[in-house]
């Protein structure tokens, strides 16, 4: 039934560093191979050794530039998955009850074999976490991974979602928003985490933790910071060196 | 958003039947015997049509029988529910109508009310959508039930209200164009409230997420319709109002011209459809620092 839940005892969720992400697309890869070959249809793609590749991904990486006057700019790279909202647009809009949102956890997923991809769930969410596939004619999206989070038969470090296991500089994070406790809430609260397209009403489970303030460097016009450490540190050469200078000059 | 062909002619088609079984379900034009066959075959035959094309963009229209299941949440299952009961109801009202050439009013008066909250419903899988502003507002539903209504007059040979549909509809279609053209500045969305980055400066993309398209950027990413819009609406506006307004209202109309006047009036409501899609524009646009 594609009602929402009132409220779920977990709220299950990514907080994502945007002050720490590097945008190498790990997370995507890593998303994608799991995704591909675990639950439900795969995530097809279309010519994809040819020249205009397409193909179904759940979880992708903008990267923004971000330039306030007078300073630097500055690049950051923003991850964006589904935010598994508490107000699921996505999931109201279903005809068939294919699209629901769990009660248990509050992840949001899709019954595919319900799935007629009418493709109006995309329409309804603002942050573009879900593709049709074009293969299969059903609507994919971020299962949060939950073949792996309670998958018993995977060792303990291995039950977080696939984007969270293979980030190499540890910017997404996975825990129970519910939980003020929990890893996520804290780091959340510590960091004013950013609820997407506020606006939306959808209000997401997932939080972004902003980038933290540069700090005011004063580089006196010269934008080379560093420049200055890697001198030569001996300015008037001895020995052989010295005699060689000098000959040359005399010349 | 992306103008589907098969959702353009749905919508245009089914919308334009169902006005025409709300009339025939409220007894205009009074028919009975073969002429009421071939007015309700052209309805049942526009509705029918339309609900049978809009599966052609289903991935799996195999189950689409689903779709009626979730009428309590989804207006699209609403959709599918109502069209049902209103096609049942003046199903069994046409069969009486024609070959017992009995007419049991309220059913017919029931029927008409069906048609109409389908007509309604259809408009609201666009109107709900707060992710696509030009869609999101009261005029959507209006326009709707106005077109589906202008349309099921003229298809019922109701001159005279006709005429006063059309030319309420071609002003409120002017008047809903001109509202749609602020609707998404208005609702403030920007790059900078999307991304939430806004208080650190100005943003632009720097790196897309993949060199190539996405179903996202097909979809909801669709720029190509709007480089005539203005055009568009002109062409629009002519054929599906004053050319009709004028031959209504200059001009003694029999079959072939009520033939060009609904043709006239059917490319009108084609091309604004389309301009009601080419020009909607989705939020996740800002995600690719387009629109």
């Amino acid at each position: 039934m594609t009602a929402l839940p009132a409220s779920t005892p977990k709220k299950l969720g990514l907080a994502i560093d945007l002050d720490i992400c590097v945008g190498c697309h790990a997370c995507v890869i890593n998303c994608k191979e799991w995704n591909t070959s675990n639950y439900g249809a795969p995530l097809g793609d279309q010519d994809a050794y040819g020249a205009n590749p397409v193909g179904t991904f759940l979880n992708r990486i903008h990267t923004f530039e971000v330039k306030a006057p007078e300073q630097p700019a500055q690049t950051v790279h923003f991850p964006k998955s589904c935010l598994h909202c508490e107000d699921a647009p996505c999931v109201t809009v279903c005809p068939t009850g294919a699209s629901y949102k769990r009660a248990e956890d509050g992840i949001v997923l899709v019954n595919e074999s319900d799935c007629i991809g009418c493709g109006l769930c995309a329409w309804a969410c603002p942050y573009g976490a879900r593709e049709l596939d074009a293969q299969e004619g059903v609507m994919k999206k971020c299962t949060l991974c939950v073949d792996r989070i309670y998958n018993e038969n995977l060792p303990e470090e291995d039950r977080e979602p696939a984007c969270v296991r293979t980030c190499p500089a540890n910017a997404r994070h996975f825990g129970d928003f519910a939980d003020p406790e929990s890893n996520v809430s804290k780091m959340s609260a510590e960091r004013g985490g950013l609820v997407l397209m506020e606006d939306q009403d959808t209000k997401p489970v997932n939080r972004y933790l902003p980038p933290r303030p540069k700090a005011d460097i004063q580089t006196d016009g010269d934008i080379d910071i560093l420049a200055p450490f890697l001198e030569p540190v001996a300015d008037t050469p001895k020995g052989l060196l010295g005699w060689l200078d000098k000959a040359l000059e005399a010349i | 958003m992306h103008p589907a062909p098969s959702v353009i002619i749905f919508t245009c088609i089914s919308g334009l039947g169902f006005g025409l079984l709300t009339f025939l379900g409220l007894n205009f034009p009074d028919v009975s015997g073969w002429t009421a066959f071939w007015f309700f075959f052209i309805a049942f035959g526009l509705a029918v049509g339309g609900l049978v094309s809009s599966t052609f963009h289903l991935g799996n229209p195999q189950r689409a029988w689903k779709a009626f299941s979730q009428w309590r949440t989804s207006w699209l299952s609403r959709e599918g529910v109502f069209a049902v009961l209103a096609l049942m109801v003046m199903g069994l009202y046409a069969l009486l109508v024609i070959f017992f050439d009995t007419k049991i009013a309220p059913l017919g008066w029931l029927g008409a009310a069906l048609s109409l909250i389908t007509a309604i419903c259809t408009s609201m899988i666009y109107g709900q959508m707060k992710t696509v502003p030009r869609w999101n507002m009261s005029s959507t539903p209006v326009l709707y039930v106005m077109y589906s209504l202008a349309g099921g007059a003229l298809l019922a040979g109701q001159m005279t209200a006709a005429l006063v549909l059309i030319v309420f509809l071609t002003g409120f279609q002017i008047y809903a164009w001109m509202q749609g053209d602020k609707r998404f500045d208005e609702a403030g969305h920007t790059i900078e409230s999307a991304t939430g980055l806004g208080n650190l400066g100005k943003v632009r993309l720097l790196e897309s997420p993949h060199s190539g398209e996405n179903y996202l950027t097909k979809e909801m990413i669709h720029k190509i319709g709007r480089k005539h819009a203005m055009k568009l609406r002109i062409i629009s506006a002519l054929f599906l109002g004053v050319l009709p307004i004028f031959v209504m209202t200059f001009m003694e109309v029999h079959h072939i011209g009520a033939a060009v006047l609904v043709i006239s009036h059917m490319i009108g409501l084609f091309i604004s459809r389309w301009l009601f899609f080419a020009e909607a524009e989705h939020v996740v646009g800002l995600y690719y620092d387009k629109r």
